[in-house]
């Protein structure tokens, strides 16, 4: 009896079912949507954060930055071309000169890396070293000289980088043509522990051509090139990079699974502290934690028995991307959320007053069933019992929304720009470019990152919805229940006359 | 057999106090059959409502076979009605999207019997009402004296000992009266049942052998010839 009377009276008020249900389901489908999207945001945000520092890492650790003029601070990098005299037969040749240094010009002994494992709750840590290639090359062309009565001779100095041509000469004349014209090549290098690959920045990247370094290759002078450096410089595997005079071979091509890469080249850690002079040194230890939950407590515990190093969680870079997704993530965390959840809150209310209003409109057949000895209880559970199916379509209905609208965002993908905040680091800013790692990214100018939004909707998010929907045909059974329940046999016939 | 003594029941209108029974004394036997007549507004429905167990006296005592109405527990009252009181509606009171069967039904799921026995138990109580060929029909599906029947029906299903029955003729027309009149009295003597009417029809009136006439709260016996 209880079924079929039920399934009677829905039918019998399917407006209203549908007006109660269409609001419940408009309420779930907008948790669905924003529960969805954040969970979108916050995956786009550690996409982001992750082709910043690799896979699986959890903090870095760089070394503290020191104020400028203090003592250790490394002197900046020149470059010296060599003066050739009047005369020489290759006063004209083409020089070149490779500056490679420490990104930041900050580092630390490898053996941090030892003792950054040795912290309570550290599982693995792995030692980098990021530097910042510097290529020029080019030649000096000596200028002409020119007599006031067509004497002809050469003089004047060279030009000075992108200089004019040489002032002087012999009385009379003047000094034409000359100058010097020179080739800037800067890009990134990650000097990568062989031993460890599957913590650090390669992991970002996947392997798209060649092979990646194998456990013995530290001392090997190879390379994996990113691809779109590769493209652009015309880099294959089997082609050589000369580095500093070192030539390379490239034995793989990576592919950054999102934004830029992380550097532009990737060699052997051991290489890359010979080309930069800096053996045993390292500038970032990537540090895996065994606990997700104790990030903290891993971080407090390196900064405080590894001295003059800056430790940076996930968290903390985090709070320096901002952008397109930042916007979306803080307005789907705020607006978005309160939205569905004030959606949500009139929905039951209606859902609620529409079911006592019911109830109102049945006090005769309420009383008629009390005078016949349904006790309230029964009527009660008829009325709730209805409000709760009543809840059930709303939800059903607005799972069904909440997935079609999310399936639409993650089937248009809008695209996101993540802007990572750069030159924030105390002391003078590093190189631009190159360097994305946490320790590296505060030394660099802003640096966008493209993410596409998806919407995942989670089983969670599914059992949310299917809660919310349960709660509002509770809360809309409670009113009418409620209602049923005070109606007296005598008062629900009394309106009969 | 009803005994009830110095029966009140009193409203109160905003300020004012009316008393719809003012120390009514009344006595009704064991298959006895009584009406109430009386002007609108004199306390018929009030009087039946406190027979029928549907409210309480303010004063006084509603006795039902040694049952104080007027003291026991709700939910025993609740109980007087599913086993022993079956009501006949003005307007059938029946549920529009029930099927005559259903609503016949509706009188016995307080007493707990499986949903076959029920469903037999209704079709037996509408063939004796003459509606055997119309028990899948819902209510806005027939006429109104076969409404009433159906009401009857309903009613009568559980068996009770009290058939208490409030202007059941009052949407009929004159020969649906008679019919539906004819069938009540007929089942009060097949059943042995105490019953009791409110009407404002004399015609009615005069067919009981007993009338209660109701002013005021007050109530005066008559006897029919």
């Amino acid at each position: 009896m209880f079924f079929t009377y039920l399934r009677r009276e829905l039918r019998r008020r399917r407006k209203a079912a549908f007006v109660v249900a269409s609001g419940l389901a408009l309420g779930i489908a907008l948790v669905i949507v924003v529960t969805s999207v954040s969970a979108g945001m916050s995956a786009a945000q550690d996409k982001v954060l992750q082709s910043l520092y690799g896979l699986g890492t959890d903090m870095t650790v760089t070394k503290a930055q020191t104020p400028p003029g203090e003592n250790g601070q490394p002197s900046r990098p020149r470059f010296q071309f060599d003066a050739k005299g009047e005369g020489d037969a290759n006063a004209d040749a083409e020089q070149s000169h490779d500056i490679v240094m420490p990104q930041g010009f900050q580092t630390l002994d490898a053996a941090t890396v030892g003792k950054v494992s040795g912290q309570d709750g550290v599982a693995q840590a792995v030692g980098g070293l990021s530097l910042q290639v510097m290529k020029v090359n080019g030649q000096f062309k000596r200028g002409e000289f020119r007599g006031a009565q067509g004497g002809k001779g050469t003089g004047g100095g060279r030009g000075g980088a992108g200089g004019a041509g040489g002032a002087g000469g012999g009385q009379g004349g003047t000094v034409e043509g000359g100058g010097a014209n020179f080739d800037v090549n800067s890009f990134s290098v990650y000097g990568a522990d062989v031993a460890h690959p599957a913590l650090g920045p390669l992991t970002t990247s996947k392997i798209t051509s060649g092979r990646g370094f194998q456990t013995g290759e530290a001392d090997t002078a190879v390379a994996v090139v990113d691809s779109a450096y590769a493209t652009q410089n015309k880099l294959a595997v089997d082609s050589t990079l000369t580095i500093k005079n070192t030539p390379f071979k490239v034995i793989g091509i990576a592919t950054a699974d999102s934004g830029d890469a992380t550097a532009n080249v990737y060699v052997p850690l051991k290489q890359a502290q010979t080309l930069a002079g800096t053996a045993d040194k390292i500038t970032t230890v990537y540090v895996q934690a065994k606990d997700s939950q104790a990030i903290g407590s891993v971080k407090q515990a390196i900064q405080k028995n590894v001295p003059d190093t800056t430790v940076t969680t996930s968290a903390d870079l985090a709070d320096t991307v901002s952008g397109s997704l930042s916007t979306a993530s803080s307005l789907a965390s705020t607006v978005g959320t309160w939205l569905s959840y004030a959606v949500l809150a009139a929905a039951f209310l209606v859902a609620g007053l529409l079911t006592s209003s019911a109830v109102s409109r049945r006090v005769r057949e309420f009383g008629t069933l009390k005078a016949l000895g349904w006790k309230s209880g029964r009527v009660t559970r008829q009325v709730a019992g209805e409000a709760l199916v009543n809840g059930l379509i709303g939800g059903v209905l607005g799972i069904g929304v909440g997935l079609a609208a999310a399936y639409a965002i993650t089937a248009i993908s809008p695209s996101l720009t993540a802007h990572l905040a750069g030159g924030g680091g105390r002391g003078a800013g590093g190189p631009g470019g190159g360097g994305r790692m946490f320790g590296a990214a505060r030394h660099t100018a802003g640096k966008a990152v493209d993410v596409a939004l998806t919407a995942p909707v989670s089983l969670a998010t599914i059992g949310l919805a299917v809660a919310l929907a349960v709660a509002g045909g509770l809360v809309a059974g409670g009113f009418g229940g409620w209602r049923a329940s005070r109606l007296r046999p005598a008062d629900a016939l009394r309106r009969v006359e | 057999m009803y005994q009830l003594t110095g029966v009140t029941k009193r409203y109160r209108r905003g300020k004012e106090t009316i008393d719809a029974l003012a120390g009514v004394d009344l006595t009704i036997e064991d298959g006895g059959r009584l009406v109430i007549q009386g002007p609108t507004g004199g306390g018929k429905s009030t009087l039946l409502q406190m027979l029928g167990a549907l409210d309480r006296p303010t004063a006084g005592q509603v006795v039902l076979d040694g049952l104080d109405l007027a003291t026991v527990s709700e939910a025993r009252l609740t109980r007087v009605r599913a086993e022993s009181i079956g009501f006949v509606f003005q307007s059938f009171n029946l549920i529009p999207t029930l099927t005559a069967q259903e609503n016949v039904e509706t009188a016995l799921v307080p007493l707990g019997p499986k949903a076959g026995e029920r469903r037999a138990r209704a079709a037996e109580a509408l063939e004796s009402v003459g509606l055997g060929e119309r028990m899948g029909h819902l209510p806005g599906e027939m006429s109104g004296g076969q409404q009433q029947r159906v009401a009857i029906a309903r009613a009568l299903v559980k068996k009770p000992k009290v058939l208490l029955a409030d202007e059941p003729t009052g949407n009929l027309d004159e020969s649906m009266r008679d019919e539906i009149m004819d069938l009540l009295e007929g089942l009060w003597k097949e059943h042995g049942l105490t019953f009791v009417m409110v009407t404002h029809d004399s015609a009615l009136a005069r067919r009981a052998p007993r009338l209660a006439t109701i002013r005021h709260g007050r109530v005066t016996i008559t006897e029919n010839p």
